[in-house]
């Protein structure tokens, strides 16, 4: 009898590592497919920011994360219904990486989350300002599964809790049909703007302890018919 | 003893791969709405914000004291007539129930405006703009934008008011509170029903 009990152990055991192991190597959720805004011909704004907390105006969360808030005295986010929230703020860039405005990033783990589909879901929204230009607001959600698999799980199965490569990947995958963002123009030129966007995130370096080390990002905005792109702009492209 | 095995090996696959697909990995804490049907259709909701205990940045130039502390805002001049603000959002209880971004421009080449973004994690997300001049009263009223999830198929408006408070009596009272108040109607359309109805939110 007991060795029948040890053999059904034994086999749920390996049946769940096997389980598990065919969600991790899952080849259809591994897929990061090109952005149809790269290879839009519409007119397209680039805008960058660092994704590094310490490299931000202000980066918060429930304070338990291993990802501290910068700077250590803002206030944290620990009530119950923000537990799971990030607000980054942030200096956002031109495609020349000169200063243009400022983004805030809301990002909330999203209900939607299935790993079994390999996804794991972020809520997120940019309110973007930039300086002369105007304003929009960017609602998406990201896709942070390959960022999981690719730089966070190696950082932490690394003997240093290091991460160091090169990794480039499309976080946004909806709520477009074609996994883009809803983008709607507020102020200024940006007035009156329905369009889309993609967010990207080029990582080199992560770390255990402070999670990114180098990390950009990159949101790329379809603006055809409604912004006069400036020379700058152009460069981007 | 190895038909058991075999039988152990996928159940345990079964079930890892059920547990998986049925255990909701995230679970969004919620506070039930307080929200009430106004005469003329549509809903309205309060939000409050209680200063300064809510606030959790400044970000404008040159400031004697930044919030937080060691807070450092962009020096470039480009930079001098933005101003942000950021905040948790209770709802008419008192509880915490999101955050919210307040930004204002001031510019000579776009008009000046007054902006927010309200999240609330378990609900969604809307975008307001506003009037750089409150009206009077000192209120602000302004236009839904756009709006995610919950908030998606609505369109309205967002009034801003300052409310002091006139009460001397607890010393830990705060300041006063921002009030926030949607006024909100659903715009039903095909499109909207059927995402609804993909959703399973109908």
């Amino acid at each position: 009898m007991i060795k029948y009990v040890a053999g059904l152990l034994s086999g749920i055991l390996l049946g769940i590592i096997a389980a598990v192991a065919l969600l991790y190597f899952n080849p259809l959720a591994s897929r990061n497919p090109l952005s149809p805004l790269s290879v839009s011909n519409n007119e397209i704004l680039s805008i960058g920011y660092s994704a590094v907390p310490t490299d931000s105006i202000v980066y918060t969360n429930n304070g338990e994360s291993r990802i501290k808030p910068h700077p250590d005295t803002v206030r944290e986010l620990w009530e119950a219904p923000i537990r799971r929230t990030d607000v980054l703020v942030t200096v956002v860039t031109d495609s020349r990486n000169n200063p243009a405005g400022i983004g805030i990033k809301f990002s909330s783990d999203s209900e939607r989350t299935r790993l079994i589909n390999g996804e794991a879901l972020v809520d997120s929204a940019w309110h973007i300002h930039l300086v002369e230009r105007g304003s929009m607001f960017v609602e998406q959600t990201e896709n942070y599964w390959n960022f999981l698999r690719k730089i966070v799980l190696p950082a932490y199965w690394s003997t240093a809790n290091h991460w160091k490569g090169v990794w480039n990947g499309n976080m946004t995958v909806g709520p477009g049909a074609l996994g883009t963002a809803a983008v709607s123009g507020g102020t200024g030129e940006f007035a009156g703007l329905e369009s889309e966007a993609v967010e990207a995130v080029s990582a080199s370096a992560y770390s255990v302890s402070q999670g990114p080390v180098t990390m950009q990002g990159r949101l790329t905005i379809d603006v055809t018919g409604n912004v006069e792109l400036t020379a700058t702009d152009l460069l981007g492209r | 003893m190895l038909k058991t095995l075999i039988f152990g090996f996928l159940l345990g696959i079964v079930g890892t791969v059920a547990a998986a697909y049925y255990v909701p990995v995230v679970d969004q804490y919620r506070e039930a709405s307080v929200i009430s049907v106004s005469p003329n259709g549509g809903n309205t909701e309060s939000f409050r914000i209680n200063i300064p205990t809510d606030r959790i940045m400044i970000g404008a130039p040159r400031q004697a004291e930044p919030l937080p502390a060691g807070l450092h805002w962009p020096a470039e001049e480009r930079f001098d007539g933005v101003r942000v603000e950021l905040f948790k959002v209770r709802n008419t209880r008192e509880t915490v129930i999101g955050v919210a971004s307040r930004m204002v421009a001031d510019s000579d080449r776009i008009e000046d405006s007054v902006e927010w973004v309200i999240h609330l994690p378990a609900r969604g997300t809307f975008y307001v703009t506003m009037p750089a001049e409150p009206a009077t009263g000192g209120q602000r009223v302004g236009t839904l934008r756009a709006g995610t999830r919950e908030f998606r198929p609505m369109q309205g408006e967002v009034s801003e008011r300052w409310v002091p408070n006139t009460f001397d009596d607890d010393p830990d009272a705060p300041d006063g509170h921002i009030e926030l108040v949607t006024s909100f109607v659903g715009t039903f359309s095909d499109d909207v029903t059927e995402t609804a109805l993909t959703e399973g939110t109908l």
